[in-house]
């Protein structure tokens, strides 16, 4: 059997994530790759395309589920757990911080199956530094909004300029040690639990 | 954080059984121990067994059974786990599906949540549904090695159904069952609270019976710690079992439990509104009818050696593996597997408590129709009741014939 010839199962709910491992499968020459994004009926799949090798996000809730599956019932051949060489207790380290796992029908050389897993961690290392700087993208784009309304706020309230409202934020932030969006958030907040009722919408 | 604090890792999954944990690091027993306590919510078993293998965890909210498969060679990872200490007695329940439970006419007699009439019912329904050629029943429990399957076998074989032909068993996460109920994937389950109230509060299903029904004062959770850890830190391994056993006393008291429920309802640990995870530490359960029903010693945090891990639980736990096939008989395996059980350092690191230890690390399981005196380190130590609810009695001494009788 050829490496494209090994059946792949990827599980994960992440659509996107799971999208991007799939197409890393498939250009590296594995052929036969199919994706579950849901939590239902996975047992089911598995009974009916009885894959060689299952990638699944660690934090899926259903990996108790799988474990039970291999472990009880005979309608599946015996998948296990990756992770059975404590020799090569680096790649399961790697695995678990990547926050991938990965289960094998026993007796497959480990070799045949080590660049799946290798794949597999490096695209979730991507994933997470992409979600990461989205994340990081997004704070900053609300802290600036944040920054705008407080300055607005001081403006009105103290008749100061908006260089003036901006030095104002950025000296209570240095003197409470904290950051400049963080007292923006406050002053909002604060102001809008001040203003009367009947100038809301 | 100080940091002269020891740092401990310990995974948890949201279950009312976490509260000596989360009550350890929140309440400041675990700092004033010199452990800095951080708590890391899991979503399997799996994960939190995986990441205790490469070292994240040093300990964890564990399934009682789970020391015991490390030990027996059935996790994916080499990995030695030992229980120093039980996270309390009790806490599960078997639920039905409203429509399946209702049809059942269960507990209209008085008799809410008692095992064998509601075992009876059941196994009407698995008779009708077998001689009828309908769908068996399907139930969930959270993991193959958990005490969760092993009542439910229990309970469902001593009222006359077969686990293996007559309904089918599987494995569903603790916080997923209510929705598997209410969407119809299962008919029932049995899992640790708070998930049976939240299937009672959305009107999907009805309490059966319980953990404590099945079994009075059963072990559940353990705290599970990594071999190599505590061989590693031994004086750290001894003042956090201090530090919990404070929190286990702190859980008890009821004048904490609407404290506790505030804590454990937070989104990082259990995620529940305090209302429904409030039965399960006052014992007070709604039945079909929607009346209040009080059942004793549902949770046990603390008293009557709830933490203390006897050897003959690990035992059991064993007898059951082995009477469902998860694993083989082999006598000469008992002594080790009694061994991830060690009562010798829980009794170590508590000598300057003033508090009663159990003089034995064994007991005869089920033998204790009511609550009496036992022989202990000091001051006076009450026991039971502990009674399976068919009667049976096991006894760690003679387990070779409680696992041989269980084969008929």
């Amino acid at each position: 059997m050829s490496v494209a010839q090994l059946s792949v199962l990827v599980i994960d709910e992440n659509h996107i994530r799971a999208s991007i491992i799939e197409a890393g499968l498939r250009e590296a020459g594995y052929q036969a790759v199919s994706v579950i994004n849901e939590l239902d009926g996975v047992a089911q799949h598995i009974e009916r395309s009885q894959p060689d090798v299952i990638v699944i996000d660690i934090e899926n809730p259903n990996r108790d589920m799988l474990e039970g599956l291999f472990a009880l019932t005979r309608s599946v051949q015996r998948p296990i757990a990756m992770f059975v060489d404590k020799s090569d207790q680096r790649s399961i380290e790697a695995a678990v911080d990547a926050g991938v796992s990965a289960y094998v029908v026993d007796g497959l050389r480990k070799e045949r199956v080590k660049p799946i897993l290798d794949m597999a961690i490096s695209r979730f290392k991507a994933f997470s530094r992409m979600a990461r700087e989205l994340a990081d993208v997004r704070s900053e784009l609300e802290g600036r909004k944040m920054v705008d309304q407080a300055k607005a706020i001081l403006i009105k309230a103290r008749g100061i300029s908006e260089e003036e409202a901006y030095r104002l934020l950025r000296k209570t932030a240095m003197n409470q040690n904290r950051k400049l969006s963080e007292i923006a958030q406050s002053l909002v907040t604060a102001s809008n639990l001040l203003e009367p009722q009947e100038q809301k919408p | 954080m100080r940091n002269d604090l020891f740092p401990v890792h310990a995974g948890f999954l949201p279950l009312i059984d976490s509260a000596i944990l989360v009550v350890g690091s929140e309440k400041g027993f675990a700092e004033d121990e010199g452990i800095d306590l951080t708590l890391v919510r899991e979503n399997s078993w799996a994960n939190i067994r995986d990441r205790m293998a490469i070292g994240h965890f040093e300990v964890a909210h564990m399934l009682a059974p789970m020391p015991i498969a490390a030990k027996l060679g059935l996790t994916p990872m080499p990995l030695e786990i030992i229980a120093p200490m039980a996270l309390g007695l009790g806490g599960n329940a078997v639920t039905l599906s409203r429509g399946l439970a209702e049809s059942l006419n269960i507990g209209s007699d008085g008799t809410a949540f008692a095992a064998a009439p509601s075992g009876k019912a059941l196994f009407g329904e698995v008779q009708r549904r077998r001689i009828g050629g309908l769908k068996k029943l399907v139930l969930g429990v959270v993991h193959p090695h958990s005490g969760h399957n092993y009542d439910l076998r229990y309970w469902l074989a001593a009222s006359g159904i077969d686990p293996e032909r007559d309904v089918d068993i599987v494995i569903i996460p603790p916080p997923y069952m209510p929705d598997a109920l209410k969407a119809g994937r299962i008919d029932g389950f049995c899992v640790g609270e708070p998930w049976n109230s939240v299937a009672v509060r959305d009107g999907s299903g009805v309490i059966m019976t319980t953990k404590s029904e099945i079994w009075r004062s059963s072990p559940e959770k353990v705290l599970g710690v990594s071999l190599e850890f505590a061989e590693r830190n031994p004086e750290v391994l001894k003042a956090l079992l201090r530090a919990l056993t404070r929190a286990a006393m702190w859980c008890e008291k009821s004048d904490n439990h609407e404290e506790l429920a505030h804590l454990l309802s937070r989104i990082h640990y259990i995620g529940i509104q305090p209302e429904t995870l409030l039965p399960s530490l006052s014992g007070a359960f709604e039945t079909a009818d929607g009346t209040l029903h009080h059942v004793e010693d549902f949770f046990i945090p603390f008293s009557r050696a709830a933490n203390f891990p006897w050897r003959s639980h690990a035992l059991w736990f064993y007898s059951q593996m082995v009477r469902w096939g998860h694993a083989d008989w082999d006598a000469s395996q008992t002594e080790a597997i009694s061994q991830t059980y060690r009562p010798d350092l829980y009794r170590s690191a508590l000598a300057t408590f003033d508090i009663p230890l159990p003089a034995a690390s064994s007991k005869v399981e089920g033998g204790l129709p009511r609550t009496v005196p036992v022989g202990a380190s000091k001051g006076s130590l009450l026991l039971g009741p502990d009674g399976f609810f068919d009667g049976k009695i096991f006894d760690p001494d003679m387990i070779e014939a409680y696992v041989l009788s269980q084969k008929t």
